[in-house]
């Protein structure tokens, strides 16, 4: 039996949203249609203004290190009581498997307790739950309820869905939530709200983002390769729910285009943003004047004009 | 040409002692991380299978001196696909801490963690940034943090000595 919420029920999801380096700063039009669908969904998200970086960054550098960041955010969460809700997939995974690798390993956990204390007067004991946003759509809130929460039509949509890599992977720390092969949450997701969620050639490749720092030409080839896709399947866009691969696909599409002497223009939306238009919410309200290819025809499309 | 006389027969035990490179031994060369990789298969520059071969043979120096250990985008395809559990990518972020710990650091990766020691995160939030949650509706964010500076002083991060207690 589904649970029928309203909009103040108590057994509405509770979370702190972790919003990480990226987002404040890069990605607001995420972070604004996420809560804004949020508190239309019933779903509470609370705030940790100390939040710092997750530690993904650091893993390459030190491992130690990366795990008394990630321990740190955990502490602050678990002060508060609440599971992490991330906006950024590389958070996720960098937080899951902190997590898991915490929680597994006893004398690990005594001895970054220690450090913990003496160094910055924290400490966590292993009880803090992560997830992604996304996942609490898929999972909590459910395609049924979704559904049923649609008041625009975007049936005239073609959607190109873009997982990236770490909302599925490693699958072993993710307790198998779906097959990093051939996942299917964010296709489902996107049938929910109307539009057609479109296949396409390379669809479970990465943004190439891991590698920008180090090398930008190579990661701007991995991510062209993927416009190319996208592009000769004629999608009004592409849906993301990383803001780091927005980086890729959106902020660097330009310099793509330059590079490769081509055109694509392919308007690049977050997920809540196309939620949200579904749910009837004004454009302007989801932080579509922020995206940098505009979605002047995608809105056309679906009768609705940017602020 | 590769001089035996120049191999590390004990680079594999320095790596499978790493966090992350415990299973390096297990790898037998089928090639599965090679084909499925986005990177390599925009350059030839990086090829996880190569890499892994030169680790096992002990050419140490040409590994953690490389640019190459620096091109794996952690994307974990090869780590669900690899038939030995070999966890590439972790095997990667193992051999890229023994070279930051040998001083073998890339300048943009330096650079991170001279970001990160600063603000806490790597992109600065400021006044601006703050001030335009303000007007968007958001709550604010804690502009800047001393304990991601204090935990890389304290693990002797960032070039410097290490602190002792």
């Amino acid at each position: 039996m589904v649970k029928k919420r309203s909009k103040n029920s108590p057994f509405n999801p509770q979370y702190t949203l972790f919003l990480g380096c990226t987002v404040p700063v890069r990605a607001l039009n995420y972070e604004i249609s996420a809560r804004r669908v949020a508190k239309e969904l019933g779903i509470h998200l609370s705030d940790i203004p100390e939040f710092s970086c997750c530690g993904y960054p650091v893993k390459s550098m030190n491992h130690y290190a990366y795990l008394l960041m990630a321990s740190l955010n955990f502490a602050l969460a678990e002060k508060k009581g609440l599971p992490i809700c991330t906006l950024c997939s590389a958070c996720c995974g960098a937080l899951s498997e902190a997590n898991h690798e915490i929680q597994e390993d006893e004398a690990l956990r005594k001895r970054l307790n220690e450090d913990l204390y003496q160094w910055l007067g924290k400490r966590y004991e292993g009880e803090v739950r992560v997830t992604h946003f996304i996942r609490v759509l898929q999972q909590e809130i459910g395609v049924k309820r979704i559904t049923e929460e649609i008041r625009t039509d975007l049936s005239s949509l073609h959607l190109a869905p873009h997982y990236g890599c770490h909302y599925t992977k490693p699958s072993t720390i993710y307790g198998r939530i779906e097959d990093p092969e051939n996942p299917t949450s964010l296709d489902e997701l996107i049938e929910a709200i109307g539009a057609k969620s479109i296949p396409y050639e390379n669809k479970l490749q990465c943004c190439g983002g891991g590698v920008l720092a180090i090398d930008e030409g190579v990661a701007l080839a991995v991510a062209r390769s993927k416009l190319e896709y996208i592009r000769a399947h004629q999608a009004d866009a592409m849906v993301l729910l990383c803001p780091f691969c927005n980086i890729m696909y959106e902020s660097n599409q330009r310099k793509i285009e330059k590079v490769y002497s081509t055109e694509y223009k392919l308007p690049i939306l977050f997920y809540p943003q196309l939620l949200g238009l579904a749910m009837g919410i004004e454009p302007d309200e989801l932080g579509i004047k922020m995206n940098r290819v505009r979605p002047t025809g995608l809105l056309k499309k679906i009768h609705m004009k940017a602020g | 040409m590769i001089h035996s006389n120049t191999l590390d027969p004990n680079f594999k035990f320095l790596i499978a002692r790493e966090p992350g490179g415990e299973n390096i031994k297990k790898c037998f060369s089928c090639g599965t991380c090679s084909v499925g990789c986005p990177i390599r298969e925009v350059t030839e520059r990086y090829n996880p299978r190569r890499i892994i071969r030169m680790a096992l043979l002990g050419l140490k120096r040409d590994v953690l001196d490389s640019e190459f250990i620096w091109l794996c985008a952690s994307c974990y395809t090869c780590f669900e696909r690899c038939p030995q559990n070999v966890r590439i990518p972790e095997l990667m972020n193992a051999i890229r801490n023994i070279a930051v710990r040998e001083g073998y650091l890339p300048s943009s990766i330096k650079m991170q963690l001279d970001l990160l020691s600063s603000f806490g995160r790597l992109l600065e939030v400021t006044d601006f940034e703050n001030e335009k949650r303000r007007e968007l509706d958001l709550p604010p964010i804690q502009e800047k943090t001393e304990d991601i500076k204090k935990i890389f002083e304290k693990l002797g991060l960032h070039g410097e000595e290490k602190i002792e207690e």
